[in-house]
């Protein structure tokens, strides 16, 4: 029998290490990617890896690192699939090592571990502050060898628009688009597995890269997957804001003794080396003694929120606290830090060595995601999902250094699991789908390209981005978050109204882009409606109205599935496997 | 008060095969401003200067913190990121236009997959036997790492190869990129098994030879690799690995 094929759609951490194990196996793999693989999102992750190696004699476990996770999730992941991601972690940095990665060594010439927050340990091996370039790239080469040995094909500059359903409703391949030539071809498979990424593009301006829209979840989630915890949205504390985007300024830069503070009065005309410490207010450490500028992001976020919009401390009126790296040696801060720091450099234009940086919370990351059984498979049969785009390993809120390791796991689970589904599949009445799926691709193409309208794609995206930022990140009320559902809808509406300045069939961004903004905008609604039904608050999600967790209600996940209705997705809600470890109260101001 | 504003040229060309145009923008100047904004902006209202109706602008761009290596560009006649390029700190008008030494295929778009053919000739990775847990890796001392770590930064932007005189088709002169990472993997303690192979498929035409030590490389590179320290050392490594061929018949 011939060796099945799988296709796998997204390069970044979580794909590549689907496309290793797959390969590894003896199993042919078509590796999709809207970027050339290298250039994937997971080169933005700085700060490092977390495993619990125990190398500082600590007495660090995995059980440890599973318990830090959950408490850090608030106790909304499933626990079994966060305990084994935790224990398989010590053996991914081994190999990673083995590959290549440049971890940053403790004279011995072992691998050297720093802090991340949500936790006490030393558990996270870094390479620099560029731990997800590096990562990515140990893991590029390795599927170079398998591309070189015949075993992957690459399709790069090809973007997924759906999956192949047969009539049994199992995937059977997918269809996608040459974004340089505009043609729309149908791939076949026996299973495919997604690993997308994030959606930071919803929201606008985000730390995420361009790609991440959230497109390729959406169309699934269009074509009947579950989507699960959409509203849990990562605000990450520490970010430059940017006319283009928001540059992430690694939880690493706290990890080696990074201070937050503000002048403890507003519109201290002092420069900032004749403010004594007396008269800084290091919030953090004073609220949170315990665990300092490490506590979680959702809790550091909150606090500069408060700091900045409830005390009014905010540096010179603006929304912006500083971080700073100005006690630490310079020798220390270029040897573990300098890629973060070369980025402030750059594009602030200030040493970051010299002065404190100024930062304020942006959206990072999405622990929502395609709902996925413990075998990384959606509730259609032959999709998989792993990495950013699935929901599994992260609750309500991510810790740091958890995302690197949540991809890799995630993608050496989905692929063998891939694999296994996928022998010896026959399509039903020998029809896979393939040609009606295409028809139906075509007809939106062919409709968009014509469409006689006069809204500016571009133009709605930041509408989108606008009302998303403004209603559905840090702190959320019922009120906005109906707002911004409606608003949503009448973008949704006004789309329909879309003009293409560009009708060219030739790397056509445009239209490109016009077919992802519908994704977003359907994929929207699971973030803002199950935001507003979930009353309570939890890890990212937030209501001041709501103040307190509700286990008794909300300790559940939420499941999103598509109904092309005006009211938007249904709601139901999946009881938390929470086996091992029992829900408690969630609080870093005292030892948890 | 006028309103502070940004003027950009930017060459357009609709295909590999269309003939090239420049076209004018005139934008509203804000702070923090840089290229990719600029083209964020255009493509929001994609009106030229002359108030004629164009399409948005094709460029590759992805990470915008100058760590993916998409958004490669000629800006005033500089190859460089145009995501790290501040249009306060440019000269304006700002002349924008795509790499000249790959492939065009829209705008600013080029094709630079010869980067990675490249890679994959010279085998630049770390045989591994296999995925499954085999134990800790090599012992690597921080001297080491640190020296290896910034050439494992290359973002394969190949800015190096845009700015080199010897990299063009009458060469076939591989570039400084893809020598750098000869050198990265002949440095790991497992890499190195697959040194004298990568140091052969440097030897011939488009191999090492070919540099002529304009140093433009170095210059030009975003992430500060020490290119020419790599081109000295694996040219001596390539010579070294001729003679024993040599001498081996």
């Amino acid at each position: 029998m011939a060796s099945p094929r799988i296709i796998v759609v997204g390069g970044g951490l979580a794909g590549l290490a689907a496309v290793i194990k797959i390969a590894e196996a003896g199993g042919i793999v078509d590796l999709f990617s809207i970027v050339p693989v290298k250039r994937s999102h997971s080169v933005c992750a700085q700060g490092g890896i977390n495993a619990a190696k125990n190398l500082k004699g600590e007495g660090d476990t995995t059980d440890k690192h599973f318990d830090d996770t959950i408490y850090g999730g608030d106790f909304l992941a499933n626990q079994t699939p966060v305990k084994a991601m935790c224990e398989a972690a010590p053996a991914i940095i081994d190999l990673l090592d083995r590959m290549g990665v440049p971890f940053n060594r403790t004279p011995e010439g072992l691998l050297d571990f720093r802090r991340f927050g949500g936790t006490l340990y030393n558990r996270t091996a870094f390479a620099g502050a560029t731990t997800g370039q590096q990562l990515l790239y140990a893991l590029d080469e390795q599927v170079r060898r398998y591309e070189s040995a015949g075993l992957v094909k690459k399709y790069e500059g090809w973007e997924f628009l759906s999956a192949v359903l047969d009539s049994r409703g199992a995937a059977r391949g997918i269809t996608a688009l040459d974004l340089r030539t505009m043609e729309l071809r149908s791939f076949p498979a026996e299973a495919i597995i997604l690993a997308t990424g994030g959606n930071g593009a919803l929201f606008g301006k985000s730390t995420n890269s361009v790609v991440c829209t959230g497109s390729a979840q959406s169309a699934i989630f269009q074509q009947g997957a579950y989507y699960a915890n959409g509203e849990f949205i990562q605000v990450h504390p520490t970010c430059i804001p940017g006319e283009d985007k928001l540059r992430l300024m690694s939880e690493s830069a706290r990890g080696e003794g990074g201070r937050v503070w503000v002048p403890r009065t507003a519109g201290d005309k002092r420069p900032i080396k004749q403010i004594p410490d007396s008269d800084r207010f290091y919030f953090l450490e004073e609220w949170y003694p315990k665990y300092g500028n490490l506590v979680p992001r959702d809790v550091a976020t909150r606090a500069i929120h408060k700091v900045v919009y409830e005390l009014g401390l905010g540096l010179d009126g603006q929304p912006m606290v500083y971080l700073d790296l100005t006690h630490i040696d310079r020798a220390t801060l270029n040897r573990k830090l300098e890629g973060i720091l070369e980025i402030y450099e750059k594009f602030v234009g200030d040493d970051p060595r010299d002065v404190p940086m100024k930062i304020f919370p942006g959206m990072h990351y999405t622990m929502g995601g395609l709902w996925v059984d413990f075998n990384q498979m959606t509730n259609i049969p032959g999709i998989f999902a792993a990495g950013e785009c699935e929901y599994q390993y992260h609750g309500a809120n991510r810790l740091g250094a958890n995302s690197l390791v949540s991809c890799i796991f995630g993608g050496f689970r989905a692929g063998p699991n891939a694999l296994h589904y996928s022998h010896g599949l026959e399509c039903p009445d020998g029809n896979c789908g393939d040609a009606s799926e295409l028809a139906r691709q075509a007809e939106i193409n062919g409709k968009l390209l014509k469409n006689e309208g006069t809204e500016n794609p571009f133009r709605l995206w930041r509408e989108l981005g606008q009302t998303m930022t403004e209603h559905a990140t840090v702190i959320r009320y019922n009120k906005g978050l109906k707002q911004a559902d409606e608003k949503v809808v009448e973008l949704l509406e006004r789309f329909k109204n879309v003009n293409l300045s560009d009708r060219s069939q030739w790397a056509n961004t445009s239209f490109a882009f016009a077919r992802q903004l519908k994704n977003m905008l359907e994929l929207s609604r699971t973030i803002t409606l199950g935001a507003l039904l979930r009353d309570e608050s939890r890890g990212a999600h937030y209501k001041p109205d709501f103040p307190d967790r509700n286990d008794e209600k909300f300790l559940k996940t939420t499941k999103a599935s598509f109904t092309g209705l005006p009211e938007g997705p249904k709601f139901e809600y999946e009881e938390v496997d929470t086996q091992y470890i029992k829900p408690r109260p969630r609080r870093y101001d005292a030892t948890k | 008060m006028a309103n502070k504003t940004v003027t950009l040229e930017i060459k357009r060309q609709a295909s590999p095969d269309a003939p090239a145009v420049w076209e004018n923008f005139e934008l509203e100047w804000r702070p923090g401003m840089n290229v990719i904004s600029a083209m964020m902006e255009i493509a929001a209202n994609p009106v030229t200067a002359e108030g004629k109706p164009t399409t948005p602008i094709t460029y590759d761009s992805n990470c915008l913190e100058e760590i993916c290596g998409s958004c490669a560009m000629r800006i005033n006649g500089k190859a460089r990121m145009a995501c790290s390029a501040l249009i306060d700190n440019l000269e304006q008008p700002i002349r924008i236009e795509p790499l000249s030494k790959f492939p065009l295929v829209r705008d600013l778009q080029v094709d630079r997959h010869v980067l990675f053919e490249n890679l994959m000739a010279v085998k630049a990775w770390v045989p591994v036997d296999g995925t499954y847990d085999l134990g800790s890796g090599p012992r690597v001392f921080p001297q080491q790492q640190e020296a290896n770590y910034p050439l494992s930064n290359c973002i394969s932007c190949c800015c190096c190869m845009e700015v080199c005189p010897q990299f063009n088709e009458d060469t076939d002169f591989v570039g400084a990129a893809t020598i750098a990472q000869v050198k990265l993997f002949n440095n790991h303690p497992t890499g190195k098994v697959f040194k004298e192979d990568r140091l052969r498929a440097l030897a011939g035409d488009g191999g090492i030879q070919e540099c002529g030590f304009a140093q433009n490389c170095v210059e030009a590179c975003p992430k500060g690799i020490p290119l020419t320290d790599a081109i000295s050392d694996v040219s001596r490594d390539v010579t070294i690995q001729k003679a024993k061929d040599f001498l081996r018949g």
